[in-house]
């Protein structure tokens, strides 16, 4: 209850410039031509944005995470045409064998898509799924009662996206690669809504790629991912943000579980974009449902990546596992906010959270902070939070052996981020994410 | 091959070593004995290249080619292996691949391209054998919720596998029970040849009526006070370091 209570009396309003922009055009001017009901969804939302505004650093969850410097800059809101052919090398997972969808700049790119016709999978832009049943029901329902004005701004304004839906009881032998290029050549606001649905008892897994296209300019993405889990589904869903600098990404997450699913969450930022702000919310709604969570950011530059987590334990007999570790270069900045909800149904519940951070750079801070709630009485709830730096006498012992002393910073690394790498579930995926790690250390 | 001048090191400003010698020659098997706090630990550790441990004044040739300028890797490269007295834990660094990158470091500091996997593996089950190592604790994390005992057969099996040729064992006999020091024994035992050379830096006997030296050094009080052959450690073990500190201060009193 606490985190659906609205706030926008804490949001300041601001006369920055996107806001005023954004305001400027689409005020009694919303995108339409859709369905009735989704007219009267965005023109809601656009008023909630309205009054809200972006938030601001006075707002307790933008308070490590100021975004005036993006949103004080113009953009274009309908990004340029995208180029037809933007390079996807950069998002190839060596040895991952997956039906590949892109989307440049939010739109889907049919012609560097490789789906095959599998009975049960669906794949298609969110805007042709707008009058299929489960868009319907599914759509803005949870998200929308988050408290993040972005999830507002996205379903009044959202220009594209990706609707994916497995069929009940459909279990894929392939994962779905998502590639995300941000490829407009001018400063872009772009605004992507995706939904993904697993029916009952369906399994999937879905690996989603953030790149940049060379040329590009400073985009910002402000994307909404609504994923619903159906009775017994399971889904691994991982994200690798390795977009270049400067640009923006605010992904926010929401996610829906049914009785007895289970959801994997595999969230993993490379040094490159200049912000990143993952809200990913999960919610809990019925009962023997299993969740997991984990991250891994490794940040360099001036970056900042954000990671807000909600574990919202509804019902009872659920069990959830979250374990993030930053690792912070030069001057980046690195945030950590896990919070766990255990309503008062929510007996029996098993949550456990762990943070780990390695401070690399003398001069990078990490913010980090777990949040539980408990309000049953018959639970169990653990977290844990550490800061380090290397370990000088394991940085010894391996030059000792004859390993340089940059070789070694990368065993120890890959020794830091192991409890979170160990866990990934697609071989191909881990290989590859230890191989970033390898190269995202300077 | 071996050749140490003079050698002074301090350890936070307070002196340690306070103008050691030693020459060791390949093929030597050298022990290095003395009373707690004499300086044989900060020895191995000055050898090695520890940061914390500052040289000021003295040389160390290693084949003519000056230790001293040396990175820690570097040394490696060049071949001293320490045996560190206490191997840290290092969870989610494959002992393996640990040993791997290791080696292929050192190749590629002599020029050579890396091992092939084959040839890698094929080496592994070969030192494995030699120096009694268990498989299972070879492809675990490296010395992760190993014992004591286990730890100090992990550096035996590292040095197998890196073939170094200065070997500075530091006190691996400590906390080994008499299985274990056997094994230990064995292992160094195999490994000693015309080219390489061992110094064993112990503070008991015992180690040595495994491994052989063809010498035994008394270091007191930062310098080498006593120079025999194996007959010293007995005499040693039979009257006590007591013995030697009488002896030692009473002549630096004359």
């Amino acid at each position: 209850m606490l985190d659906e209570l609205a706030t926008d009396t804490m949001l300041t309003k601001v006369s920055d410039s996107l806001y005023t922009q954004l305001i400027k055009t689409f005020e009694g001017n919303l995108p339409s031509a859709e369905p009735y009901s989704l007219d009267e969804i965005r023109k809601q939302a656009f008023e909630r944005f309205k009054r809200s505004g972006f938030p601001t650093v006075k707002h307790e969850d933008w308070k490590y995470t100021n975004l005036q410097p993006l949103v004080s800059k113009h953009y274009a809101l309908q990004p340029p045409k995208p180029k037809a052919r933007p390079a996807v090398g950069k998002a190839i997972i060596p040895g991952l064998d997956a039906h590949r969808v892109v989307l440049v700049d939010g739109r889907y790119n049919s012609e560097l898509s490789t789906v095959e016709d599998v009975d049960g999978l669906s794949v298609m832009p969110i805007h042709d799924a707008f009058d299929r049943l489960c868009f319907a029901k599914y759509f803005s329902e949870y998200a929308d009662k988050s408290d993040n004005p972005l999830v507002a701004l996205n379903t009044a304004l959202f220009t594209g996206g990706l609707f994916i839906e497995v069929g009940k009881n459909r279990q894929l032998d392939k994962p779905v690669h998502v590639i995300h290029v941000a490829s407009a050549a001018t400063p872009s606001f772009v605004q992507v809504r995706n939904m993904y649905v697993m029916s009952t008892f369906a399994e999937a897994e879905i690996i989603e790629s953030f790149i940049t296209d060379d040329g590009a300019a400073e985009n910002l993405q402000n994307a909404v991912s609504e994923i619903v889990l159906r009775e017994g589904a399971k889904l691994q869903h991982y994200a690798l943000q390795l977009a270049d600098s400067p640009s923006g990404y605010l992904n926010h997450t929401e996610i829906y579980q049914e009785k007895h699913s289970l959801y994997n969450n595999y969230n993993c930022t490379f040094p490159g974009s200049t912000l990143v702000r993952n809200n990913i919310n999960v919610r809990l709604g019925n009962s023997d449902v299993e969740s997991h969570l984990y991250g891994v950011a490794l940040t360099a530059g001036k970056q900042l990546v954000d990671n807000h987590t909600i574990v919202d334990h509804l019902k009872p007999h659920c069990e959830s596992y979250e374990w993030y570790k930053n690792i912070t270069q030069d001057t980046s900045t690195a945030v950590f906010n896990g919070k766990i909800f255990v309503r008062e149904d929510a007996q029996k519940t098993n949550a456990f959270q762990q943070n780990n951070n390695m401070l690399i750079g003398e001069k990078s801070a990490i913010y980090t902070k777990p949040q539980l709630e408990i309000f049953a009485d018959d639970v169990k709830c653990s977290h844990g939070c550490t800061i380090g730096q290397f370990d000088e006498q394991a940085l010894f012992y391996l030059r000792a052996r004859g390993i340089s002393e940059a070789q070694a910073r990368v065993l120890l690394v890959h020794a830091f981020a192991f409890d979170v790498t160990s866990r990934f579930a697609n071989p191909a995926v881990r290989e590859y994410v230890e191989h970033l790690v390898e190269e995202g250390l300077s | 091959m071996l050749s140490i001048r003079n050698l002074h090191a301090s350890v936070e400003e307070k002196s340690i070593l306070k103008g050691l010698d030693l020459e060791v020659n390949a093929g030597e098997v050298h022990a290095i004995m003395g009373p707690n706090g004499s300086g044989k630990s900060t020895l191995g550790n000055v050898l090695a290249g520890r940061e914390a441990y500052e040289v000021t004044d003295g040389q160390v040739l290693l084949d003519g080619k000056d230790l001293l300028d040396l990175s820690p890797e570097d040394r490696a490269r060049e071949g001293v292996f320490l045996a560190f007295q206490y191997p840290i834990e290092i969870p989610g660094v494959s002992n393996i691949n640990f040993l791997k990158t290791a080696l292929n470091e050192i190749r590629a500091y002599k020029g050579l391209p890396p091992m092939e996997a084959r040839d890698f593996l094929n080496r592994v089950k070969e030192k494995q054998k030699l120096v009694e190592f268990d498989a299972k604790l070879a492809n675990r994390s490296l010395n992760e919720g190993f014992s004591g005992g286990e730890k100090k057969r992990n550096e035996i099996f590292q040095l197998a596998m890196l073939e170094p040729k200065l070997a500075i064992l530091d006190e691996t006999d400590s906390g080994l029970d008499i299985d274990a020091l056997r094994i230990v024994a064995r292992g160094v035992n195999q490994l000693r040849s015309k080219d390489n050379a061992f110094i064993l830096i112990t503070h008991y006997q015992r180690l040595l009526d495994y491994i052989v030296p063809d010498f035994v050094h008394v270091l007191y009080n930062g310098r080498i006070v006593r120079s025999g052959t194996k007959e010293l450690a007995l005499e040693l073990e039979e009257k006590g370091y007591d013995w030697i500190k009488e002896t030692v201060d009473a002549e630096g009193a004359v």
